[in-house]
């Protein structure tokens, strides 16, 4: 039976691995590659690096980063942030790394999604949307002169709406685009993309748990997998995720790094909720 | 030497630093000379199944790898490496295989089973006729997959596991000197390493 995957997620700048809350007071948590190896021996069943180098000098880092994690870890391993062209993509792949990560330039240019699938294979590319609830402050939002394109006019968000939606956000939370997060992600899955890796940009850093909600009705959305991400704080959170948000993955970060509890311990207890896991 | 045949088609350095991990000598080569003098040969890959049967075919690589099975040179394929054994597949309508074996490639239908395509993560194997590479493997041992279609033999009799997602399909197959994998040993931590193992052993020997 597949099993539901636990995936650690270590966001690098500058080759060294740090992680805050909601993307702004980051703490030093170490060198990417032994955490690699921790969670390797852990038994995490994939290891995302997300890579939030600001300045385009120091981008060759990741690369440097990824290879070193290849020649000792025999796991899964996404890389996400910065990914701009497909070159960007064919650096990774051939640096070792087995899927990448995709947001803003997939805002930009929804068709890199199907040239990059069309090139490298749909299994290695995954869409990250960084979805937001909507409420009546999305003044400062934009997005109606995007998609010109009849086929992706349908995407753009309705305001004005009774319903509960969600918009999506890029660069990593700071701008809001008036996109519907699932009609984007039922997009993302028409044009080539493998996966969805999914974030709410409500409960990103809180520890809340999961935006139930939004995991569901994208996981019942689209018929690729999703990975829920944005908020576990608790184990139980992980197991809403998967349970009731229907996610095929969850992935987490603090509750992890700050050695709150180990991938064996969360696995263990999603066992005994009855969540199939690989142990 | 084992020869790690690079077509082009994605991550062939996992399946490099694998082998080196194990102490296994394994060169990645696209040069169907090497392929033809190595004492066994790799071929890795995922992606789409015309591509693969393209990008053999330009580097002059195809009857390379045919010839090597022919002679009993023993084979390891990884994901796309299992399914262009065999007679052809549904992707894209329709394109030929290697035909080494009788049978088809075909997809996942989301329609009819509900679960997610790709089959992507972590599923047991269900060892139905043990191949020697697999000595070291207990029965249900996971293992890391990520395709969209699967192989569908006509000789039940090359069936070594099989894995449950939907509908059971075959997850490796074994004849003589031929083994295949759906799943992928490079990424499949401690276990998938002991498969490597398992294949340099038998290569050894062979």
């Amino acid at each position: 039976m597949l099993a539901k995957r636990i995936i650690p997620c270590l966001d690098v700048k500058d080759g060294r691995v740090v992680k805050g809350v909601s993307f702004i007071n980051l703490r030093d948590a170490g060198d990417p590659v032994e955490n690699a190896k921790y969670y390797d021996e852990q038994g995490a069943d994939e290891l995302i690096f997300l890579d939030i180098t600001a300045s385009h000098e120091k981008r060759k880092i990741i690369l440097d980063v990824v290879m070193k994690t290849a020649e000792d870890v025999f796991m899964p391993l996404t890389v996400g942030g910065g990914i701009k062209t497909l070159d960007d993509i064919r650096d990774l792949l051939n640096a070792g790394c087995d899927k990448v990560s995709i947001n803003t330039t997939a805002v930009k240019d929804p068709y890199f999604i199907s040239r990059a699938a069309g090139k490298f294979g749909s299994q290695c590319i995954v869409v990250a949307i960084d979805a937001k609830r909507v409420n009546n402050n999305m003044s400062d939002a934009t997005g109606e002169d995007w998609f010109t394109e009849t086929a992706l006019k349908d995407v753009i968000l309705p305001l004005a709406t009774g319903e509960l939606t969600w918009a999506i956000s890029t660069h990593g939370g700071r701008k809001m685009k008036l996109i519907d997060a699932v009609k984007w992600a039922k997009k993302m899955e028409e044009l080539g993309a493998g996966e969805i890796m999914l974030t709410s940009m409500d409960r990103d850093g809180t520890k809340d748990g999961y935006d139930i909600e939004l995991t569901q009705t994208i996981s019942e959305t689209v018929s690729i997998p999703v990975i829920a991400s944005g908020g576990a704080g608790t184990l139980e959170h992980l197991y809403e995720g998967l349970a009731l948000g229907k996610a095929d993955a969850a992935l987490a970060a603090s509750i992890f790094h700050f050695r709150e509890y180990t991938i064996k311990e969360a696995k263990e207890y999603l066992k005994s909720r009855g969540v199939p896991v690989r142990l | 030497m084992i020869a790690i045949v690079d077509y082009g088609m994605g991550n062939l350095r996992s399946v490099e630093k694998g082998f080196k991990k194990v102490g296994i000598d394994a060169t990645v080569t696209s040069d169907p000379k090497i392929v033809d003098n190595a004492r066994a040969i790799v071929l890795p890959g995922v992606g789409a199944f015309r591509d693969c049967i393209k990008n053999l075919s330009d580097l002059s690589l195809t009857e390379a790898v045919v010839r090597s099975i022919g002679k009993g040179k023993p084979y390891l394929g990884i994901c796309l490496g299992l399914q262009v054994l065999f007679s052809e597949s549904e992707e894209f309508g329709r394109c030929r295989g290697l035909d080494i074996f009788k049978g088809k490639v075909v997809k996942f239908r989301f329609e009819e089973f509900g679960g997610k395509v790709p089959h992507m993560g972590w599923n047991n194997i269900n060892i139905i006729n043990r191949p020697p590479v697999l000595s070291e493997i207990p029965d249900n041992s996971f293992f890391y997959f990520v395709h969209s279609f699967y192989v569908v033999p006509e000789d039940k009799s090359i069936i070594a596991a099989t894995t449950d997602y939907g509908v059971t399909f075959t997850s490796m197959i074994w004849k003589d000197n031929v083994f295949a994998t759906q799943f992928h040993p490079e990424k499949s931590q401690g276990l998938g390493l002991k498969v490597l193992t398992g294949f340099g052993e038998f290569v050894k020997k062979a």
